[in-house]
């Protein structure tokens, strides 16, 4: 696939390959992000129009993200509210999602209640919804215990899994256990030995051509390391995926967009439905902007439409904001 | 029936004694504290001393008192965070905004921990004989 053509659907709109690279070098200062002038992003609401003319792919689903329920603080109070309007967006969507993924942070303290508030509201697209914890999940004072019971049957190891829809494989990977104390390490997120041997298997003997979808909540590249955005032995996970000719890794935890591509792998984190997070490095320390003014805040919370072409092999991403 | 003095009155008072001398906050205080085992402890004429954790920071990063002190991290952030010694001896649960956390230092060493939800995040407790310099 190193032969594509110059030009592909990435995101809502097409791009220049060759000139997102030189934004991506421009981004430079050991910083690999903020590819505002990259890949593009749909801002406010999809046109209802231009919704209506596309065409549904072969599979078509909705990342949400981040919804922190028993959040209570500026910008956001409710959370639950906004979860609501996520839910009712995709609700209206002219082409509806075979079904949802939560990339994470479902709620914001492992309150059982919380998970409670969160899977009623998400009933409400009547949809399957597939679940990773955030580090918000696990941190109940079992480490996890309370999410894995509740959300992690059928899973493997510490609540990793996989599957296949609509032609495409799933990896739905764990990177909020076990961190380790930045003392002689940067203090980022780790998959886990377990866990890369669990994925190698899983990927073994699969074709080349099937497209691979990865599931994760801290991201798979470094961000902004010192706020311990990034996963240590992501580059492990990435080498057994690399051979594929089409990997698209969803992610949460930074509550804003910034995407990246690396040969035949896309990266891009989400929106969250709570609230948003500063770009990196432009706050003293990540965490909730609480300056946003109630008016603007739903400019910065959205969800996430994944579309295949099985012709294209790469999906089309569309991100909705909540305005509207 | 125990009496306790307002905690917050006299963290003001001790606060005020202190001020101006640059070191962290060691108040001799009867402050009932949550201690670690789940226990609520009036801990009468036992020193406290106090870790903010504020824009994702531990403050004072690294806080030198004596042995028997009880350390007190309070949650300023409106993150949570987690408070665990990176030898698994104590471990807070999420500590939501306001939120607080308590652990008696017994023995003399130097203890680093960190928050188990923000690993970079990092402190130490360096915990002097008692009688040492107080």
């Amino acid at each position: 696939m190193a032969d594509r053509d110059e030009t592909e659907a990435l995101g809502a709109a097409q791009i220049n390959r060759r000139g997102l690279l030189k934004c991506m070098t421009w981004a430079g200062a050991g910083v690999v992000w903020g590819l505002s002038g990259g890949v593009p992003r749909t801002l406010g609401l999809l046109g209802s129009a231009a919704a209506a003319e596309a065409a549904p792919g072969d599979l078509t689903f909705v990342q949400i993200s981040d919804s922190h329920i028993g959040f209570h603080l500026p910008p956001n109070p409710d959370p639950t509210a906004t979860l609501r309007e996520a839910i009712a967006k995709i609700n209206a969507m002219p082409v509806q999602p075979a079904f949802l993924v939560h990339t994470g942070d479902i709620s914001h303290l492992s309150k059982p209640e919380q998970w409670d508030t969160a899977l009623e509201v998400v009933k409400g697209a009547n949809k399957q919804v597939f679940y990773i914890p955030g580090e918000h999940d696990v941190a109940d004072a079992e480490n996890g215990k309370a999410y894995l019971e509740r959300f992690g049957k059928n899973t493997q190891g510490r609540g990793w899994y996989s599957f296949d829809l609509g032609g495409v494989h799933f990896i739905a990977l764990i990177n909020v256990f076990d961190f380790q104390p930045g003392f002689k390490s940067a203090g980022l997120a780790k998959l886990g030995d377990e866990q890369l041997e669990w994925l190698e298997k899983d990927v073994t003997g699969r074709s080349t051509s099937t497209p691979i979808v990865v599931l994760a909540h801290l991201p798979l590249w470094t961000i902004y390391e010192q706020w311990g955005w990034g996963t240590a032995d992501a580059g492990r996970a990435l080498g057994y995926l690399k051979r594929f000719g089409s990997v698209t890794v969803l992610n949460g935890h930074i509550h804003q967009i910034i995407q990246k591509v690396e040969g035949n792998v896309t990266f891009h984190t989400a929106d969250s439905t709570a609230f948003p997070q500063p770009a990196p490095g432009t706050a003293p320390a990540p965490g909730p902007m609480k300056g946003v003014p109630a008016g603007e805040l739903r400019k910065y919370l959205g969800v996430r439409t994944v579309d295949y072409i099985r012709s294209k092999g790469a999906p089309a991403l569309t991100d909705t904001t909540l305005v509207g | 029936m125990i009496k306790v003095r307002d905690p917050a009155r006299l963290r003001r008072r001790a606060g005020l004694a202190c001020g101006g001398l640059g070191i962290a906050a060691v108040l001799a205080a009867a402050v009932p504290t949550l201690v670690s085992n789940g226990t609520i402890a009036v801990a009468s004429a036992a020193r406290t001393a106090t870790v903010e954790i504020a824009n994702f920071k531990f403050a004072p990063p690294d806080l030198t008192v004596p042995a028997g002190t009880t350390v007190v991290w309070k949650n300023a952030d409106d993150s949570p965070h987690r408070v665990a010694d990176i030898g698994g001896a104590y471990a807070s649960p999420a500590l939501d905004t306001e939120g607080s956390f308590s652990h008696i230092f017994a023995a003399p060493g130097v203890y680093a921990y960190f928050c188990s939800l923000h690993p970079y995040m990092k402190g130490k407790i360096v915990v002097e004989p008692a009688g040492a310099g107080s």
